[in-house]
């Protein structure tokens, strides 16, 4: 089947989104923990780095794959590509 | 009660909270009942037995309710599992007795060091979300081997593949099996090999019977168990020092005290002491190993002058005794010594050193050092994240689920599953450690709590406590803790009854269960579908691949029986090979299957084996056990630094094989031909949820 411009946009909207939400993760994970030893400031009792370590970057990453299902499921609508119901 | 084709899914969604609902209503029916019967005078070693058999019976007992011959039930439970069952599911398939039991005792005993495996086992579900779930949905055949064949055209990557998922997932298999055995023997005072068996058992009847199917319900039903068991602890600790029931959201404050702690107990003259007591110990073996048979000849004649004196001197019998037994239990030859002597300098050594500080990230003695720490504890998490992502059992689960839709949904609920109990582990950790350092430590050796001789007896290397310096009081350094005591003892740390220790040890045995029947699954599909039935038979019938299918878990499921029972040494680290050797296999191959066209049959193929090769070299020439296992002879620090690639440990292997695997994928598809204008199609339909609008379901009969 040859696809349409709207099944290309759909595509590169997705890849978008995928690298952005990549990038996020990227800096809660690597970014943050490679300057762990400096941002060492008082976080409710925590030192900040290990907050980010322990609770922060979960938090994180439960709210990426929660938006990126719920940013998908709308775009497949939108571009009439989703499944059918039951 | 699983649901039949029949069912609307409304229908079927009501069903299943009921059953749930009234499934964990009688699970706090039953402990509360075993807790006033604790009351009434019930002993403990009956508790357990009830934890027990009650658990195990139960998970047998779903194993019956859905049993099946039928292909797509077998392999996928039917492709109608919704997205938050499958998200409990995958939970429990994931978090095995290492999350359950090791994670906090690792965060313990390590510090933010720990945390590593806290960000790489729950950070992977991103990768798995972004890159691989709704696809691998999408696409919709029954194991991971299945979409490499599919993909890149043909048996090659296909038996990778399978060659993978089995070194994988066996390694891990065996890990679990080992821990069923622990924790029962544990909970029943069992002998080991007794209590392998008797968990083997529980994992059999159900998979055996009923396949994905069947480890789906058991799985949902192993979750519900394992997070109570887990949290309701943790909650009572945070109460007890801080007033407020939510321990993630205030353990900052215990961790501040701790901390201070710290500070007292590296400078304290006591601690001191103790510690300068095991340099010395550790000294004298390193003087001992300068020539070996001179330090045996005078131990035996410091031993034999001992027995003599005490003789002579008319001592107490039972001094008399000791002196005895401790002189015939001296090394008869020269490797023993050898051995003895190594292993107190390698113990009093680490027992030399001063406490981790445990917010400190990267800790070491210079800056050298700590940039070495935090590049392995970032080449750590790296490998466990792609390692996540990349692991047959887990991916397989995205395949029940009814739609691409929910595909997206479920790894949402599964994150969020798994992240109850890695959010609460960091905290534990602290609470415990706050307990130890201001409880214990400086506590009269006469006025110990009970729990501590208790586990002491039960096993010495999980805890030992010695008046070192025999000032008749406890000191930090005297105190000797294993990392996976600190889960198991929590309720008594806590002064709660037995009933919650029994409580405890029946959630690490559903953590290590669920985790070895989605692993044997995984295994026994591979070898049944891809190799059996993709490769060797293609016309085999859908009733003799189940059979097949079933006759090989029992073997597979025998022979990891049979390796655990030989207790393998150096099993952590195995487990942790298994997501470099994941990482390295599948992940290049799957996510350049998904997005690049252009990957096709050699750069899979060449990839897969370039990447697992690397990794297994890599561990081979650096990994102790590894190194003797492969070359015979013991490795020197002489030989590890020489193969050791930019201070990487072992561990991480991944870190290299997976952007070998890229790079190979890549160029080799690039020299190669491209592959044809049906693998063109066949990506651009695993990349749109529907192109006319019609459900993947209908893909369940395949």
């Amino acid at each position: 089947m040859q696809l349409s411009a709207r099944h290309q946009e759909y595509w590169s909207k997705n890849l978008r989104i995928t690298a952005f939400l990549l990038g996020i993760w990227f800096f809660v994970t690597f970014v943050l923990v490679y300057f762990a030893r400096d941002i060492t400031f008082n976080f409710f009792g925590w030192p900040f780095s290990f907050w980010v370590a322990a609770q922060g970057a979960l938090v994180v990453y439960c709210l990426i794959i929660w938006y990126y299902a719920h940013y998908m499921n709308k775009l497949d609508i939108e571009y009439g590509v989703s499944e059918g119901e039951e | 009660m699983f649901g039949n084709e029949k069912q609307s899914k409304s229908e079927f969604i009501q069903g299943l909270n009921k059953v749930y609902t009234w499934y964990t209503g009688g699970f706090v029916a039953f402990v509360i009942l075993l807790a006033i019967l604790e009351q009434m005078g019930m002993p403990k070693a009956w508790i357990g037995y009830s934890f027990l058999a009650a658990t195990v019976l139960l998970y047998a007992g779903i194993g019956v309710m859905s049993r099946t011959n039928d292909a797509a039930e077998y392999y996928v439970a039917g492709r109608r599992v919704p997205a938050m069952y499958n998200g409990m599911a995958t939970g429990a398939d994931w978090m095995s007795a290492a999350s359950f039991i090791g994670m906090a005792g690792t965060l313990y005993l390590t510090g933010y060091g720990g945390l590593a495996f806290i960000l790489g086992w729950t950070g992977g579900y991103c990768l798995v979300a972004l890159f691989l779930a709704p696809y691998l949905r999408k696409f919709g055949q029954f194991t991971i081997p299945d979409f490499l064949g599919a993909r890149y055209e043909g048996n090659l990557p296909r038996l990778i593949g399978v060659f993978a998922a089995i070194l994988c997932s066996f390694t891990y298999v065996v890990a679990q099996i080992y821990g069923v055995g622990l924790i029962t023997a544990r909970l029943t005072g069992l002998a080991f090999e007794v209590g392998i068996f008797a968990g083997l058992i529980g994992i059999l009847v159900c998979s055996f019977l009923g396949g994905m199917r069947a480890v789906t319900w058991t799985q949902v039903a192993q979750y519900i168990i394992l997070i109570i068991a887990y949290l309701l602890p943790v909650i009572w600790l945070s109460v007890k020092h801080t007033g407020v029931p939510i321990p993630q959201a205030v353990y900052g404050y215990t961790l501040e005290k701790v901390s201070a702690k710290e500070e007292q107990l590296l400078k304290d003259p006591k601690e001191l002491e103790v510690r300068g007591i095991f340099k010395a110990r550790s000294d004298a073996a390193v003087e001992k190993l300068k020539d070996v048979p001179a330090a045996m000849a005078a131990d035996k004649a410091a031993a034999e002058k001992k027995v003599e004196e005490l003789k002579a001197s008319n001592g107490r019998l039972a001094d008399i005794q000791a002196a005895e037994a401790a002189l015939t239990k001296l090394p008869k030859d020269e490797a023993a010594a050898r051995a003895a002597y190594t292993a107190a300098r390698t113990s009093n050594a680490a027992r030399a050193n001063p406490p981790v500080r445990h917010a400190e990230p990267f800790p070491g003695k210079d800056d050298a050092a700590r940039d070495i720490a935090r590049k392995n504890f970032m080449a750590l998490v790296f490998c466990l994240m792609i390692g996540t992502a990349a692991l047959p059992h887990i991916l397989m689960r995205y395949y029940t689920v009814p739609s691409v839709r929910e595909a997206r949904e479920s790894v949402s609920w599964s994150l969020f599953f798994i992240f109850l109990l890695y959010f609460t582990a960091p905290a534990l950790a602290v609470l415990a450690k706050f307990e130890v350092y201001t409880v214990l430590v400086n506590t009269p050796f006469a006025n110990l709590p009970e729990w501590i001789a208790r586990w002491s007896s039960v096993d010495a290397s999980l805890l030992s406590v010695v008046d070192v310096n025999k000032d008749g009081i406890l000191q930090l350094a005297e105190i000797s803790i294993g990392g996976d005591i600190i889960v198991l003892a929590t309720p008594e740390i806590g002064g709660l009854p037995y009933v919650v220790s029994g409580m405890v040890a029946a959630g690490g045995l559903a953590a290590a269960l669920s985790t070895a029947d989605g692993l044997l699954l995984t295994i026994a599909n591979a070898l049944s579908h891809d190799l059996y039935y993709k490769v060797l038979d293609p016309n085999a019938s859908t009733a003799r691949r189940v059979l097949v299918s079933k006759s090989l878990l029992l073997v597979v499921a025998l022979a990891a029986a049979y390796v655990a029972a030989q207790k393998p040494a150096d099993i952590l680290f195995l487990v942790s090979a298994a997501f470099s050797f994941a990482a390295a296999a599948f992940f290049p191959a799957l996510t350049l299957g998904i997005f690049w066209k252009r990957a096709n049959k050699w750069g899979a193929s060449l990839g897969m084996i370039a990447g697992l090769g690397i990794t297994f070299y890599y561990m081979v020439t650096t990994q102790p056990w590894l190194y003797k296992l492969t070359h015979g002879a013991a490795i020197t620090p002489e030989i590890a630094k020489a193969n050791t690639w930019w201070d990487i440990a072992p561990i991480s292997a991944g870190l290299f094989g997976v952007p070998l695997g890229f790079a190979v994928i890549i160029i080799v598809s690039l020299l190669t031909k491209a592959p044809g204008r049906d693998i063109q199609e066949l990506v651009e339909h695993v990349r749109y949820p529907s192109l006319d609008g019609k459900t993947s379901a209908g893909s369940a009969a395949h």
